[in-house]
């Protein structure tokens, strides 16, 4: 190993080590902006020690040069412009996207090997089996998170999408990448086989994504980050590059981490979830208001008399909030309550968004401080002591019907809104949420229904509060 | 099995259950940015990216080395960019009311 060769291998140990310690400063928010900064260094250092170590070697043609330039430049500046641009609410859409892109570049790199072996017979099962490996499941995140994007940004719909049979094709899939990823080892100069591995794969991302309903995406998005984390790993092994085994395998295990925990936050199976059929996507049934007679519909003058002279208030907002682009609404009320002395929390479910920790973004994105963002397990038991509990677009992480056995959400935990003294819920009809059930919270007593679209509602209820204690 | 296969084989499995033991200490309010950075970590494969341009020959070669950089590109760069801009928003203390009302000495003493 020639003096400069060491050199590089020794930046990528400090990038790989820069990767978990800018990880692990993210388990704070007053550090992860710095962990965040601690991970790109290492990434810069290890790209440019690349590129002097492949200048060095002199094996890069001018043509390479000139391709590696251009596919930087265009890559680099629309992911900059993508970043720079979009809207907080659109942010798993993005994420799936660098999830897609990164998945399908990992997958390139093991074509690029495969299509370029000259002797068979010197490629060894651990470059081969993971060469496959690598295609398939590069394939599958590129497909798969590109439909996940499609049915986040209402391009694919939202709804599952099951054709009949199509268990049946998975099932064929399936087969077909388990015989293509053999074939490869067998022969890994094969273009058939790679042409199968790689059609199967893509193939298998579409039919896997397509069944699954809009209100399992926090579970995908964190799937399918798995997936690309994995396949970069993969090609690590394939490019015998330990920078990329250690980042791909990082990523895979933070990608399983939060899918577990989202799938658990819902209290339903990978497998579940995968197979498909309870999320039914946006479905709001529109029921004009006091359509059904056991609820008590109230006004936002009412609701604003309840929150001014409430001691205690706890904001429960759900997905609904966020398609309302209402964060901001909800933060203006909170401000004018507080400033009023009431004391106002917000209280967070986990699968509250359409990814893991959405909500929390968005509401970080309208001022509001984190300190104010409780988390289920913190803000539970405080519930009885609660004055107003005031839910915005969320439905099914509140109903209580969960307690009980035998309905889509037994068992989920939810928040304990119920228990607060008293409860007002913003919503637009009566229409049931992502389980397809009726909301027993509605009907309590003690809630009062305010019939309203989130954004216009919330402000009609900052400016009733405004002119009652202004 | 290769000397070779096996430290890799070590790397992985090391790291990943330094992943699991890092990330499950994050705090639900940050899992959208932990899960973009961790989305841009996998951008190294930009790393390999160019490692295949280097050994191109042929038109197909180069066009799979573009798409490859271009792909890997995106995500590693936009990726730590737009991590940055959602960590950059999460404050402990709200904003700082407008100029001109800083007469308030609620933390003085």
């Amino acid at each position: 190993m020639s003096a400069l060769e060491t050199v590089v291998r020794l930046v990528q140990l400090a990038a790989a080590a820069c990767f978990v310690i800018g990880l692990h400063l993210m388990n704070s928010p007053r550090t992860a902006r710095r962990g965040n900064q601690v991970s790109m260094g290492g990434m810069a250092a290890a790209v440019l020690s690349t590129v002097i170590l492949i200048a060095d070697r002199g094996s890069m043609t001018t043509t390479g040069w000139i391709v590696a330039a251009a596919g930087t430049a265009v890559g680099g500046a629309a992911g900059l412009y993508a970043a720079r641009t979009v809207k907080m609410t659109a942010m798993p859409q993005l994420v799936s996207l660098f999830n897609a892109v990164g998945g399908g570049a990992a997958a390139l790199l093991a074509v690029h090997e495969l299509i370029n072996v000259i002797d068979p017979d010197l490629v060894g099962v651990q470059t081969s089996l993971t060469a496959g490996l690598d295609i398939v499941i590069g394939g599958v995140t590129f497909t798969g998170s590109l439909v996940a994007a499609g049915k986040l940004q209402g391009l694919v719909s939202g709804a599952p999408v099951v054709f009949p049979g199509s268990k049946v094709v998975n099932a064929l899939l399936a087969l077909a990448f388990l015989v293509g990823v053999g074939w490869i080892i067998g022969d890994p100069s094969s273009l058939p086989a790679l042409l199968l591995t790689a059609a199967a794969g893509l193939a298998f991302g579409v039919t896997m994504v397509l069944p699954i309903g809009g209100a399992d995406m926090p579970v995908v998005i964190s799937l399918l980050n798995a997936f690309t984390g994995t396949a970069v790993a993969m090609a690590g092994f394939v490019l015998e590059s330990t920078v990329l085994i250690i980042a791909g395998a990082l990523v895979g295990a933070s990608g399983a981490i939060l899918t577990t925990l989202m799938a658990d936050a819902m209290n339903r199976s990978i497998v579940s979830i995968m197979v498909g059929g309870f999320g039914t996507g946006d479905s709001a049934v529109a029921v004009g208001a006091g359509g059904d007679a056991s609820v008590r519909a109230v006004s936002a003058d009412d609701v604003a008399i309840q929150l001014a002279y409430a001691g205690r208030v706890v904001i429960v907002p759900g997905y609904g909030l966020a398609a309302a682009q209402a964060q901001n609404e909800v933060a203006e009320l909170a401000g004018i309550l507080k400033e009023h002395g009431v004391d106002v929390v917000y209280a967070i479910h986990p699968v509250a968004g359409r990814m893991p920790g959405h909500m929390n973004v968005l509401l970080a994105e309208a001022n509001v401080p984190y300190p104010e963002l409780k988390e289920m397990d913190e803000i539970n038991p405080q519930f009885p002591q609660i004055d107003v509990a005031l839910v915005v677009g969320a439905n099914d992480v509140t109903n209580p019907a969960a307690r009980r056995p035998g309905n889509p959400v037994s068992g989920m935990p939810i928040l304990d809104v119920d228990r607060a003294r008293s409860v007002v819920v913003i919503k637009r009809s009566m229409g049931k949420g992502y389980a397809g059930l009726d909301n027993d919270l509605y009907s309590d007593p003690r809630t009062g229904m305010y019939f309203a679209d989130a954004k216009a509602g919330l402000a009609e209820i900052s400016s009733a509060v405004k002119s009652l204690v202004g | 099995m290769s000397a070779d296969l096996l430290f890799d084989l070590t790397t992985f499995v090391l790291a990943v259950l330094v992943g699991f033991e890092v990330i499950s200490k994050v705090p639900a309010t940050l899992h959208t940015p932990l899960m973009s950075g961790a989305n841009s970590i996998h951008g190294v494969v930009i790393i390999g990216a160019l490692l295949i341009t280097s050994s191109a020959h042929g038109v197909f070669d180069y066009i799979l080395a573009f798409v490859a950089t271009a792909f890997a590109a995106a995500n590693v760069i936009g990726g730590y960019a737009v991590t940055d801009r959602m960590l950059e928003m999460f404050k402990a203390k709200a904003a700082p009311p407008a100029p001109g009302r800083d007469d308030q000495t609620g933390d003085r003493g």
